[in-house]
């Protein structure tokens, strides 16, 4: 019979404990006994459960657990017998081999008079969360009791609750265990900037009630506070209760007592995370509770590894601004030296600490701008020896601060122990990505911050090797895209099966058929629906729609230019209501519906079509949108009429499918209301015609448009743009934005010149032909597939019943719907596993 | 195992996958040239019924589904998903049959894929 091992709690170290169990062996029976109703979610970024739209915190999955054999348990538990080696939990004994207590901690709430009131809460779990969300709407002003690093975590989520917001903090200044005195007050004037007041050197005696709610906070000095909303944040203790209980050794003020394995005064149970007590010392961060999850598991599979304590450094971004914290931040070291830089005007504070001899980095406080702080950090764990550290913060000439490369020994992500080594012995046995780097060995997987450092390393270690990075498209294709655009064109391809039988080898892959898909619709602009070509389609192609994180699609019907009557807007109106669809205004002038099922798509598009519309392509890398401020036509600024030109791009381009998706925008004067500068095309209105930029973008990384050529008459503007884009499509890589494009470009925006408006490559005839081919042959997409019994077929959840897929389900939020979160919805979905293949 | 009859081949083009309702559960069936393979619709990442709608691809010998949604990759003949084979979509039986397709789920478990 296998072991049993038992693991009470299922918090981010419970998980990881799991995780790293299961990867390691599959050797013993696992159940879990989770306390909280979902599965284990990322309690780190608990602040992002507030954004819009709200991210997918989970970490385990039911699905996941039930792969690893885990068995799920969701109560709590409630006790220990050791003699019998049961837990109890609730109504239910689970008998284990093997204990893990991995319970956590609670929110410390000092015990004042009024700390009971409706109105006061804590600040760790989704439900802490959603209770507070809910009071939030009828609060005004909100206090956080605690100016630590998690009670200003809860004071940002109050601001972004739209509350007025306060800290009180007991110390002299805030985030007093990572931050001196003079980072704190630097912290504090940047809170105070956004609003939030900050109220220090405060011991909040007694909470005032208006009936049985929270009115207003009472302190030592006679001063007091009003709130309709209290967070108490004032610390964590551990959850030792069921240690206690049933006579585990525990630490004077709390915590699990455990040795260098994990494990407790009784052999066959374990602690870990902020239940466990090492040393004399509870670790409340994550990176010290994963630690101990790793030893715990090496140490059940045979491993040496043993816990030895843990480095407390920290780095985040709290409301915005970068705080980093790390080695001896406080100089405590004797003889240690502290070397200051101070601009409060620009809103930096760093501070050094520096060993005796002034040779050695022993830890530091960044605030305002952490940037450095990987680099210091591992400066400080490696103990390198530096000539100048000083030159750490102001580097002795104009230019970046010195960057010592790092030792192989260095460790590059803290939150799961991996060091550059480890890093570089990945590169060289294949890795070439990031995302492969994550994989192989679990760097930047936790909370990220060391992603930028492991680009770093990746650039370094395959300079040293002498590598080029590919550039085929897949393991299918060795040839770039414009290599492969080349060949369709020259060769006249016209299916990728041919083309794959003729260039490439295996089957084809979600990388290359797409590609293909885009070269071959640029070049011939058939139906991306036809037989021959539905196959290698993109999510979002394959069903000419937008697929949402349920399974449902948005639309988006083309409002040329962004002009509309109020006879289509109503009919736009009209549709959603007959589809009970979501409606929101685009960043690029149109509405877009959502929450269509599938097989409502073609009912949905026969109505919009009715109406006079036509397909946006919002689902295509193709152009989406030609933005236009109103120009002469109202506006007393403007110089020429941007909407009509905006209107006959929009017409001209209209489902082009290019390397990505294609911006443009029109402004009527040099007022820029259209934003053209950050469009892939813009125009922007002169007093004598139209000047023209092109490659710039908004997004993820923003870039001003580049001016290509001035005070253009409106032929000559449009023969420009149709070399432009179809140069762009012809040669760019696949995903590669015009932004990027251009950056990599040769001879880069003077070559791009001489290609357009010089024609020095002879082809601008030919590039204008290409696109007139685009233009005759151009249909909306949705009217020719109603039209084609053959193409409706796809459109259907079911072959074989017409009933809609039941997993879909929606709930009300500001008088619309949205697809429920996991959380809302009243039993998970709890499908098997694993299959059997008979 | 119980056998159900859910759709002419023909129905089903070469390279894509359909979803058929299975005894109340949902399975994604693909065809490649003239093989039929039939997995779970159900994507255990974005826990959404949606696999059939998802792009098929090869890697070295091994065929897979993309997920539509963010390109979780599993294999087709056994469900493994390709980056941590730990996890796993049920796989189907599925067999052609004068033209017809048919699914086999096991009869003993009445789960049901979704809520």
């Amino acid at each position: 019979m296998l072991r049993r091992i038992v693991v009470v709690g299922n918090g981010m170290v419970g998980h990881k404990f799991l995780e790293t169990l299961r990867s390691r062996t599959s050797d013993y029976e696992l159940t879990v006994i989770a306390e909280e109703p979902c599965l284990a979610y990322d309690r780190v970024r608990l602040s992002a459960f507030f954004e819009q739209p709200r991210p997918d915190l989970s970490l385990g999955t039911y699905q996941q657990y039930q792969a690893w054999g885990v068995r799920v348990i969701n109560a709590k538990a409630t006790g220990i017998d050791r003699e019998r080696r049961v837990v109890q939990a609730e109504d239910l004994e689970v008998g284990y081999d093997i204990l893990v207590l991995a319970t956590g901690s609670y929110p410390f709430v000092p015990p004042i008079e009024g700390r009971d009131l409706q109105g006061c809460f804590t600040y760790r779990t989704l439900e802490d969360l959603t209770r507070i969300e809910a009071w939030a709407r009828h609060s005004r002003k909100g206090v956080v009791i605690g100016g630590g690093l998690l009670g200003l975590e809860a004071a940002g989520a109050l601001l972004k609750l739209g509350l007025e917001t306060h800290v009180v903090e007991l110390a002299s200044h805030l985030m007093p265990l990572q931050l001196d005195e003079l980072g704190g007050r630097l912290l504090r004037r940047k809170l105070e900037a956004m609003g939030i007041g900050v109220h220090v050197s405060k011991s909040t005696q007694r909470i005032e009630a208006r009936g049985d709610r929270v009115a207003a906070l009472r302190f030592a000095d006679g001063s007091s506070l009003e709130a309709d909303l209290v967070i108490f944040s004032a610390g964590i203790r551990p959850r030792d209760e069921l240690a206690r209980q049933s006579g585990l050794k525990v630490g004077e003020r709390g915590g699990i007592v455990i040795d260098e394995h994990c494990r407790t005064s009784d052999p066959h149970i374990y602690a870990i995370g902020e239940c466990a007590l090492y040393q004399g010392r509870i670790y409340g961060l994550v990176a010290p509770g994963y630690e101990m999850a790793r030893v715990l598991a090496e140490h059940l599979t045979g491993g040496e590894r043993t816990f030895s304590g843990a480095d407390l450094s920290t780095k985040l971004k709290l409301l915005g601004v970068e705080v980093g914290s790390f080695g001896d931040a406080f100089a405590q070291t004797p003889g240690a030296r502290e070397v200051l830089y101070s601009d409060f005007g620009k809103g930096v504070y760093k501070k050094l600490v520096l060993s005796e001899e002034g040779r050695r980095l022993l830890g530091g406080i960044l605030v305002g701008d952490a940037s450095d702080y990987a680099n210091l950090h591992n400066l400080t764990l490696n103990a390198v020896e530096l000539d100048n550290p000083e030159h750490l913060l102001i580097p002795p000439v104009e230019g970046r601060a010195m960057r010592a490369s790092l030792p192989m020994t260095a460790r590059v992500c803290s939150c799961e122990n991996v060091t550059k080594g480890a890093i570089c012995e990945a590169i060289r046995s294949g890795c070439r990505d990031i995302a492969s780097l994550k994989k192989a060995t679990r760097a930047g997987t936790g909370c990220g911050g060391c992603v930028a450092m492991m680009g770093d390393v990746l650039k370094e270690e395959l300079l040293r090797l002498g590598e080029k990075v590919s550039d085929h498209l897949c393991e299918h294709f060795p040839y770039s895209r414009r290599e492969l655009f080349d060949i369709v064109r020259v060769r006249g391809y016209k299916t990728f099966e041919a083309l794959l039988r003729d260039y490439g080898k295996g089957y084809g892959c979600e990388v290359c058929k797409p590609a293909v898909a885009s070269i071959l619709a640029s070049l011939y602009n058939e139906h991306v629906l036809e037989e021959a070509h539905v196959p290698l389609q993109d999510t979002n192609d394959r069903f000419l729609a937008n697929m949402q994180r349920d399974g449902t699609y948005s639309v988006v019907p083309r409002i040329p230019g962004g002009e509309i009557t109020p006879d289509k807007l109503i009919a736009i109106g009209q549709v959603a209501k007959k589809y009970g669809l979501y409606t929101k205004i685009t960043g690029g002038q149109r509405v877009d519906l959502f929450g269509a099922r599938l097989e409502q798509l073609p009912h949905i598009w026969a109505d919009l079509i009715a109406a006079g519309f036509e397909s946006g392509h919002a689902y295509g890398k193709a152009l989406r949108t030609v933005k236009s401020c109103v120009g002469d036509t109202w506006c007393r600024y403007g110089v020429q009429d941007s909407v009509g030109l905006a209107i006959r791009l929009e017409n001209r381009y209209k489902g082009l499918r290019a390397p990505h998706k294609i911006k443009m925008a029109v402004s009527g004067c040099t007022r820029e209301c259209a934003e053209a500068q950050s469009k892939d095309v813009g125009v922007i209105a002169t007093e004598r015609g139209w000047n023209l930029y092109v490659c710039g973008n908004g997004g993820m990384k923003p870039r001003h448009a580049d001016l290509l050529a001035a005070d253009l008459d409106e032929e000559t503007l449009v023969r420009y743009i149709d070399r432009f884009l179809m140069f762009y499509i012809r040669t760019a890589d696949r995903l590669q934005r015009t932004s990027v494009w251009l950056e990599k470009l040769e001879g880069g925006l003077e070559y791009l010149r001489e290609v357009i408006v010089e024609d020095k490559l002879g082809l601008a005839a030919e590039l204008e032909a290409q696109m007139a081919h685009h233009i005759q042959t151009y249909r909306c997409e949705w009217k020719a597939t109603l039209e084609s019994p053959e193409k409706l077929k796809h459109f259907r959840h079911f072959i074989n019943s017409d009933a809609p897929d039941d997993n879909i389900v929606m709930v009300e939020q500001r008088g619309q719907h949205r697809p429920a979160y996991d959380f809302e919805r009243e039993t998970l979905p709890l499908p098997l596993a694993t299959g059997v293949k008979p | 195992m119980k056998w159900v009859r859910v759709c002419r081949m023909e129905d089903i083009l070469p390279g894509l996958g359909v979803c058929a309702l299975v005894e109340g559960r949902q399975v994604a069936i693909f065809r490649v040239g003239q093989r039929l393979f039939a997995l779970s619709n159900f994507d255990p990442f974005t826990r959404a019924n949606v696999l059939s709608r998802g792009l098929v691809g090869s890697k070295g010998e091994r065929l897979y589904v993309a997920s539509p949604l963010l390109k979780h990759r599993f294999d087709l003949e056994s469900g493994e998903y390709l980056d941590d084979p730990s996890v796993r979509v049920p796989v189907y039986a599925v067999k052609l049959e004068e033209g017809d397709v048919w699914v086999g789920v096991p009869v003993s478990e009445a789960a049901k894929v979704g809520t």
